[in-house]
């Protein structure tokens, strides 16, 4: 029987920054894994650091987040591949430049600046070799981009320094609520803790559904393909406006392709393939935005599951159903850049009962209250 | 959709690879009326073993010396090419779904075509050897310096150092003699221990049929002929800056150096299962050849129903044991496309399946006698390259796996080992090794690679223009641009 103050059940890169902030407020953590750490999500995505055109209910927590990957290495220890070479969504069409043109005048009204247009003459002397059709942009010019599976593992590494226990191989099977908090039970070992934190990300819904909070969570595999090396030329990560695209170049020069379309595969087996109709989708964008690119060898396509709300934001908060327990997954395809900040909030939660930003938006019943 | 007029959107029966076992089935397909395509990588039929067999005819001091097994091959290329299979050279495969789709790439464009059954037939590949300085320019695999005698007549023109263990490197002494080459010396690699343990599968072996006779005949051809024959060679070295400059080994309790231009590496030949692997099918791992294989019955039938998987590619036994493989999987194939019926099907085979049987033991001795040292399976030096697309020494995979890192698939997080063009075919085997023997654990608990698609390099371009395709799926979008009040729904 382990005995500890929080159980955080998933260990992808927001099982690992809870862990690490509630090991920092003098906590004693126990993480168990179902699989190993950063296996999924948190390992396979694309790694972009992005606050650009995200949803709005994010965005505070997108630019306090970008606050602490500036300073990563002092956070973690760890540079994280982590670089500011900011994001930039291109307009193929007038169309497409119209609905950034709105978007940046919305967030002007809420009051934010880090959103920013540019035209297309500046746009391609930001990014040489672009289509000469490009309308313009927008640019979010303290974005980057780090290295997703090596940043989980500075988490990690920095969790366990803090005296984290991390049990991978460790399916949850029954949580039962006691007078002192949970009771965990997951194949041959047993934990009580006083409290529980859910971040087990496309499997979240399953362990929402044991605490006692229904949601309905669905999954999604959104895949990513990497080329042979190329010589640098592309600094900042480029996003589509009109098709699904995030495009970047490492810096080894690989370039890595995403978007979001998604391959085909089954949460329970936690098998998938890629689907050629949409890397050959995908391709099409690349080709037409980078018509210099159309030699270059794709050597590898892959993908991995993401929890996804129908609006389209995680979960974050406090259980309804359950005095002493905190959620925080489901990020739909773009929790990477949310992970140092959430960390914080969860800890927060944990300790506090109350988060210092906005995270109404994220609510776990948010899908009942007309019910 | 753009609609190619000389593909087939739908393929009976896919061969993929024209080696031995491929080329058996679909002599055995077009028998019993199975519309066959085969993809061959190459430009005429042959695989590796049989390379430019149809050429021989023309060129017949080049068969000669590369023996009578080879000439073998021609009456099977003869038989393949009065099959009525269709014959599609240049043409690769890139991806292989559960369902028997496959991504072909040829010099038209790519094109995703259904097959309602795949036999997959690869063939085999060089096991890696990652020996300090085994990337520098004038290293390479027996194998390959075969693949360019038999291929292109290309003969070595300094003197070459061979090194290793396994039957083909006494053929390619053969081979590089006959042809006029000088080898500088053999380094045979073969542990003594293996020798004791070889030994009671000897009498099995010889019973078994010629073929061993007639190794132990090159054998005593290549030793009498003078050259210099180094026994038990263990630690090679290879030095140079820019290129080879020499070798050097441990034999007979000294450390020893020959400088040479050419050194030709070969520790046996391995499973080429990238298809397979990217196909779903399961693995297991052989610690007899110490190798994954692909899960598969005695016809070659795997966990998927339209897949099948013979020779080579499904397990080492050489090309005649492959020939029978692609037969059965041929028959087997047709009878789950029902061409015919359960009882002919084993008639079919029961002969077949005895043959290979008594080849079989031949194989289990040669398993024995060579298998490879730990020391070419795990490189003990920290300084030894593994990944050679990434540059990941040895000893970064030792650092990683005392970091915790469980296997090569976290490995390549950690070290971007296996992540370059080759996918890993290079460095998987050496990787998941040094991370074993790291942390006390076996290869089957390190497990493999996972092979993500496109199993060979496509351009974007050619992605781009991908035939047989339906529409996309809708994209789940990477973030909301805008919450749905705006937009107006």
């Amino acid at each position: 029987m382990i005995r500890c103050d929080v159980v955080v059940i998933g260990g992808g890169i927001h099982g690992c920054s809870a862990a690490l902030n509630l090991a920092r407020r003098g906590l004693k953590v126990v993480v168990l894994e179902k699989d190993h750490v950063g296996r999924h999500a948190s390992g396979a995505n694309a790694g972009g650091v992005r606050t650009l055109l995200r949803h709005e209910a994010e965005v505070p927590l997108a630019l306090a987040s970008r606050e602490i990957w500036h300073d990563i290495q002092t956070e973690l220890g760890d540079p994280c591949g982590y670089h500011t070479v900011g994001q930039l969504a291109v307009a193929e069409t007038d169309e497409g430049l119209h609905e950034l043109e709105h978007r940046a005048e919305r967030m002007q009204t809420l009051g934010y600046s880090h959103e920013e247009l540019i035209d297309a003459d500046e746009l391609k002397t930001l990014v040489p070799g672009i289509a000469a059709t490009v309308r313009g942009g927008l640019i979010a010019r303290e974005d980057g981009a780090a290295s997703p599976y090596h940043t989980t593992m500075a988490f990690r590494q920095a969790a366990s320094a803090k005296g984290v226990e991390i049990r991978e191989g460790t399916e949850v099977d029954t949580l039962e609520a006691t007078a002192g908090g949970w009771h965990v039970r997951a194949g041959e070992t047993a934990v009580e803790a006083g409290f529980l934190v859910n971040t087990a990300g496309a499997w979240g819904g399953r362990i929402a559904g044991l605490i006692g909070d229904e949601v309905l969570l669905s999954w999604f595999l959104p895949m990513m393909m990497v080329t042979a090396r190329v010589e640098p030329f592309l600094e900042p990560v480029i996003i589509g406006t009109e098709r699904p695209l995030s495009f970047k170049q490492m810096p080894n020069g690989t370039l890595v392709i995403g978007g979001g379309r998604p391959a085909t595969g089954d949460r329970e087996t936690m098998t998938y393939r890629p689907d050629f109709a949409g890397l050959k989708a995908t391709a099409e964008t690349v080709r037409d935005l980078f018509p210099m690119l159309g030699n270059v060898p794709v050597v590898r396509a892959w993908a991995g599951f993401e929890g996804h709300f129908p609006d389209e934001i995680p979960v974050i908060g406090l259980s309804r159903a359950a005095p002493n327990a905190v959620h925080a997954f489901g990020f739909c395809g773009h929790g990477f850049q949310l992970a140092p900040i959430v960390g914080r909030l969860v800890a927060e939660l944990v300790t506090e009962g109350k988060a210092s930003l906005p995270i109404e938006a994220f609510a776990v019943d948010r899908f009942n209250m007309t019910g | 959709m753009n609609v190619n007029a000389s593909f087939d959107d739908s393929v009976e029966l896919a061969i993929i690879g024209a080696g031995p076992a491929g080329l058996s089935a679909a002599v055995v397909a077009g028998e019993v009326g199975v519309k066959a395509t085969l993809f061959d990588e190459g430009s005429g039929p042959g695989g590796q073993v049989y390379r430019a067999i149809e050429d021989s005819g023309k060129r017949p001091e080049r068969s000669s010396l590369l023996g009578e097994d080879y000439a073998k091959g021609s009456h099977l290329a003869q038989r393949f090419r009065a099959s009525g299979c269709r014959y599609l050279p240049g043409h690769s495969v890139f991806d292989i779904a559960p369902d028997g789709g496959i991504g072909v790439l040829g010099p038209d464009g790519a094109r995703w075509i259904a097959a309602k059954r795949v036999i997959i037939a690869p063939g085999a590949m060089e096991r890696p050897v990652p020996v300090p300085g085994w990337t520098l320019p004038g290293v390479m695999g027996a194998g390959a310096a075969q693949t360019l005698l038999k291929g292109s007549g290309l003969i070595p023109s300094a003197p070459v150092v061979l090194a290793g263990s396994g039957p083909l490197v006494v053929l390619v002494a053969r081979q590089l003699l006959a042809a006029g080459a000088q080898i500088a010396a053999i380094l045979d690699t073969t542990p003594r221990a293996n020798y004791m343990s070889a030994a009671p599968l000897l009498p099995a072996a010889f019973l078994a049929g010629n073929d061993l006779r007639k190794g132990l005949g090159w054998l005593r051809e290549v030793k009498r002929s003078g050259v210099v024959w180094h026994s038990r060679v263990s630690a090679i070295r290879i030095e140079g800056g820019e290129a080879v400059e020499a070798v050097s080994f441990s034999a007979g309790g000294r450390r020893q150096r020959i400088a040479c231009r050419l050194v030709l590496l070969h520790e046996g030949v391995i499973p080429n299962t990238q298809l397979s692997m990217a196909a779903g099918i399961e693995h297991d791992f052989d610690e007899a050849q110490w190798c994954w294989r692909p899960r598969a019955d005695a016809y070659g039938r795997t966990s998927l129903e339209p897949i099948l998987v013979a020779g080579d590619g499904a397990g080492i036994g050489g090309a005649d044991l492959a020939a029978d493989a692609g037969h059965l999987a041929g028959l087997a194939a047709a009878a789950g496309l029902g061409r015919l019926a359960a009882g002919d099907l084993e008639t079919g085979a029961r002969p077949v399946m005895a043959l290979m049987e008594r080849k079989r033991r031949v194989r289990r001795f040669l398993d024995c006698l060579y298998r490879p040292r730990q020391e070419v399976l795990a490189p003990p030096d920290d300084e030894t390259m593994v990944c050679r697309c990434e540059k990941v020494t040895a000893g970064e995979l030792r650092r990683v796996a005392a970091m915790g890192c469980p296997g090569p698939n976290q490995a390549k997080a950690f070290t971007r080992c296996g992540m370059g063009p080759c996918q890993g075919r290079m460095c998987g085997l050496a990787a998941a090794a040094v991370l074993a023997a790291a942390s006390g654990r076996s290869m089957a608990d390190m497990g493999h690679l996972r092979i993500r698609p496109p199993i060979k390099p496509i351009t974007v371009g050619e992605l781009a223009g991908l035939d047989g395709v339906g529409p996309p799926p809708a994209a789940t979008p990477p973030m909301p641009t805008r919450p749905k009040d705006e937009t107006g729904g």
